[in-house]
C-alpha cells in the first residue's frame, strides 16, 4: 500500500513529477557528464604510462609530466643498468613540437620516441597501416588527430621542424589530455627530428628482474642517481594525475561540476516533493489520526524519493549513455563504465533522500488533530 | 451483571493557546463509555466538542485530568505511543471524510488497515467485507471524485470498521448529508453499535440524529451540561432505516487488532 500510495501522489501531480523528473534529468547528465570527462581525462593521462612496459620511470630531476620533462644525459642508462635488479633499461624521448600541415599550417604535436624492447613504450591499437621501423621517415599518429593533422589516412606525408615525415599507421583512442597529438616514431627518427643529441632521452624505462622488489630497487637508483628522479609505475601515474587534474584545475573543475548538478539536483527534487508533501499534508494527517506511526509516512515521503530517483536515473542515464557513444571519436571522449552507471544511481538515490529529509521533517510535526479542522 | 467501561475520561481540562490568548476550551469532564453504546455528543459551536472528541480518540493530550482506554492509561503519552492506542483501540469518521483521491474505495479501507500492519490478504478480505457491510459492494474500484457524499461518507465508515475497533469517533458525520443519506448513516452506525457491540461516538449539531442514540451528552462552555437517554429505542430505527447498509453481526471480522 505504501509503493501505491506513494506513486499516486507522485502522478496525481503529472506537471510537478515531470518538473521533478526533468530536474533529476538534468542532474544525472550533468554529473555523468562531468564525471565521464574526468575518468575520460584520466585514462588520457594514465593512457602512456599504462602502457609502457618498464616498472620504473627515471627522469631528470624538476619532471612534471610525460609531456613536460627535461632531458636526461645518458649517463644515467648505464648507471640503472648496474643496480641489482634491472634487466633493461629502455631510452624514451618526449617531446612538444611544431607539425606542418600540407597547406603550411602547424600544429602542435608530442613526439614520441622509442625503440621496441623490453621496457619500450609503443603504440597500440593500430587500425590502419603497419608499423615499420625501418622506414627512415615513418610516424604513427591517431585518426582521431588524422585532420587536425591535415591527413587522411596512412601513407600521407607532413613535416615535424622543417623535416618530411610519412603517416605508415593510425592507432584509435590514443587521445591526448594536452590536445597535442601524439606522433610515435623510433627513437632515432625522433632524435633526428627533435635536433636531440642521440645519447639524450626524456625518460628512462627500467624494467625489473621477476621477483626483484621494485620499491628496493627504485630507492637503490635513487640513490646512485642524485640528479634524477626515480618513480614507481604507480607513482609516475600519480604524479602525472596530480599535475594534470589537479595542479592544472582541469579535474576539480569537472569534480565542481560535478557536485554542481547534484546540489542543483537535490535542490530541485527537496523543493517539488516538499510541495507534494505539503499538497498532501491532509492526507498524512488522516494516517496520522488513524494510529499510523511517524515511520509509516516517512516511508512514504522516502517511497516517493525513490520512484521519483528511480524514474529520474533511467532517463538520465539513458541520456548520457547517448552523449557518451556521441563523444567517443571526439578529442574529449566521456567515458560511461557500468561502475560510474552504478555508481551515479547510488548518488541519485542518495541525493534525493537527502531532498526527502526537509519533507519528512514537515510530517513529523504534523499535527493530527488537523483532521477536525472545518 | 456490572458493565465495563471502554473509555473512561475524569476530570479532563484543556487549555489551548498561550500567554493572553490561552483559553479553557475543556474545564473538567468526566464520561465514561461502554461497548455496544451509541452516545451522541451535542452542544454549540465553540462549547469543546471536538476537542472532547480529540482527547478522547487519543489525539490531543489532556492539559490534566485521566483518561483510560480500555483499561490502559492514555495520558502522559507520547505522540507515537498515543499513535499505537488509535491504531489498536479507534476508528474515525470525520466531517469531510478525508478519504484519500488518489485511491479507489477498496484501497482507501485497505490502507487503513496497512497502518494496522493486516497483511495483504487479510486487507482485501476485510476491506471487502466492511465495503459490503455498508452497501457499497458494487464500488469497490470507485475513485471518491466519483462518488456521492453519502457514498463517501459510507467508505469512511467502512474503513473505520473494517479493524474492528472497539471504539468508532465520529465528527459530524452527517452534517455534509442530505436528510435521506444523514438518515441512512446514522441508522447504519446506530446498528453498528447494537449489532456488533461497539462503542459509538458521535459529534452533531443535527436534532434528527438524536433517535438513533442510546444517550446523549450536552456540552456547553467546556462543561457537560446535560446527558440524558434516547427517548425511542434506536434499534427499531436503525433496522427501519439501514436501507442498503446491511450491517451483519460480523464476529468473523472480530479479531484482535494487530499492535
Amino acid at each position: 500500500m505504501i509503493i501505491k500510495l506513494a506513486i499516486r501522489n507522485l502522478f496525481h501531480d503529472r506537471a510537478r513529477f515531470l518538473v521533478t523528473l526533468v530536474g533529476i534529468l538534468f542532474a544525472v547528465v550533468l554529473v555523468a557528464v562531468q564525471l565521464g570527462m574526468y575518468f575520460g581525462a584520466r585514462l588520457m593521462i594514465t593512457g602512456m604510462i599504462d602502457h609502457a612496459k618498464g616498472d620504473i620511470w627515471i627522469a631528470a630531476y624538476g619532471a612534471e609530466s610525460f609531456e613536460q620533462a627535461p632531458l636526461l644525459t645518458g649517463r644515467e642508462r648505464f648507471t640503472a643498468l648496474s643496480v641489482p635488479g634491472v634487466v633493461a633499461v629502455t631510452p624514451l624521448l618526449v617531446s612538444f613540437s611544431d607539425w606542418r600541415r600540407p597547406d603550411s599550417s602547424t600544429t602542435n604535436v608530442v613526439v614520441i620516441g622509442s625503440d621496441e624492447d623490453e621496457a619500450s613504450l609503443e603504440p597500440w591499437n593500430i587500425v590502419e597501416g603497419a608499423a615499420t621501423s625501418t622506414s627512415p621517415d615513418g610516424v604513427i599518429v591517431d585518426r582521431t588527430y588524422a585532420k587536425s593533422l591535415g591527413v587522411s589516412g596512412a601513407g600521407e606525408i607532413g613535416e615535424i621542424e622543417g623535416k618530411r615525415v610519412r603517416v605508415e599507421a593510425l592507432t584509435n583512442g590514443i587521445r591526448s589530455f594536452t590536445t597535442s597529438p601524439y606522433v610515435f616514431t623510433s627513437l632515432n627518427k625522433a632524435h633526428k627530428l627533435l635536433s636531440i643529441p642521440s645519447d639524450q632521452a626524456t625518460f628512462y624505462l627500467v624494467k625489473l628482474a621477476p621477483g626483484a622488489a621494485a620499491a628496493e630497487v627504485k630507492r637503490e637508483l635513487a640513490s646512485r642517481l642524485p640528479g634524477a628522479s626515480v618513480y614507481t609505475k604507480a607513482e609516475f601515474l600519480q604524479r602525472n594525475l596530480d599535475y594534470w587534474l589537479f595542479g592544472t584545475g582541469a579535474g576539480v573543475a569537472l569534480l565542481g561540476g560535478a557536485l554542481l548538478g547534484l546540489i542543483i539536483g537535490t535542490v530541485i527534487v527537496a523543493q517539488t516533493l516538499y510541495s507534494s508533501t505539503k499538497d498532501h499534508l491532509g492526507e498524512f494527517a488522516t494516517l496520522r489520526a488513524l494510529g499510523s506511526s511517524s515511520y509509516y509516512i516517512h516511508k512514504v515521503i522516502l517511497t516517493q524519493a525513490a520512484v521519483s530517483a528511480f524514474a529520474g536515473y533511467t532517463l538520465g542515464a539513458g541520456l548520457s549513455l547517448a552523449i557518451a557513444a556521441f563523444s567517443g571519436e571526439t578529442a574529449l571522449p566521456i567515458v560511461f563504465t557500468p561502475g560510474l552507471a552504478a555508481f551515479l544511481f547510488a548518488v541519485t538515490l542518495a541525493m534525493c533522500v537527502v531532498s526527502a529529509v526537509s519533507s519528512i521533517l514537515k510530517v513529523t510535526k504534523i499535527d493530527p488533530a488537523m483532521v477536525f479542522a472545518r | 451483571m456490572k458493565r465495563v467501561p471502554v473509555l473512561e475520561a475524569r476530570h479532563i481540562v484543556k487549555e489551548l493557546g498561550q500567554g493572553d490568548a490561552k483559553i479553557r476550551a475543556l474545564k473538567g469532564v468526566s464520561l465514561t463509555l461502554f461497548p455496544g453504546e451509541f452516545t451522541l455528543l451535542m452542544g454549540p459551536s465553540g462549547s469543546g466538542k471536538t476537542t472532547l472528541l480529540s482527547i478522547l480518540g487519543c489525539i490531543l493530550s489532556p492539559t490534566s485530568g485521566t483518561l483510560t482506554v480500555s483499561g490502559e492509561c492514555a495520558t502522559g503519552r507520547s505522540a507515537e505511543e498515543l499513535a499505537d492506542l488509535r491504531r489498536r483501540h479507534f476508528g474515525f469518521i470525520f466531517q469531510a471524510y478525508n478519504l484519500f483521491p488518489t485511491l479507489n474505495a477498496l484501497d482507501n479501507v485497505k490502507i487503513a488497515l496497512d497502518v494496522r500492519g493486516f497483511g495483504a490478504a487479510e486487507r482485501r478480505e476485510r476491506a471487502e467485507a466492511a465495503l459490503r457491510d455498508v452497501g457499497l459492494s458494487h464500488r469497490l474500484n470507485s475513485y471518491p471524485g466519483t462518488l456521492s457524499g453519502g457514498e463517501k461518507q459510507r467508505v469512511a465508515i467502512a474503513r473505520a470498521i473494517a479493524s474492528s475497533p472497539s471504539i468508532v469517533l465520529a465528527d459530524e458525520p452527517t452534517s455534509a448529508l442530505d436528510t435521506e443519506n444523514g438518515h441512512a448513516i446514522m441508522a447504519l452506525l446506530a446498528k453498528l453499535a447494537k449489532d456488533e457491540n461497539r462503542t459509538i461516538l458521535a459529534v452533531t449539531h443535527d436534532p434528527r440524529t438524536i433517535p438513533y442514540a442510546n444517550r446523549v451528552i450536552e456540552i456547553e462552555d467546556g462543561r457537560i451540561s446535560g446527558q440524558k437517554k434516547s427517548a425511542e429505542a434506536p434499534h427499531n430505527i436503525a433496522e427501519h432505516q439501514t436501507g442498503s447498509g446491511r450491517v451483519k453481526n460480523n464476529q468473523r471480522r472480530k479479531r484482535h487488532v494487530h499492535a
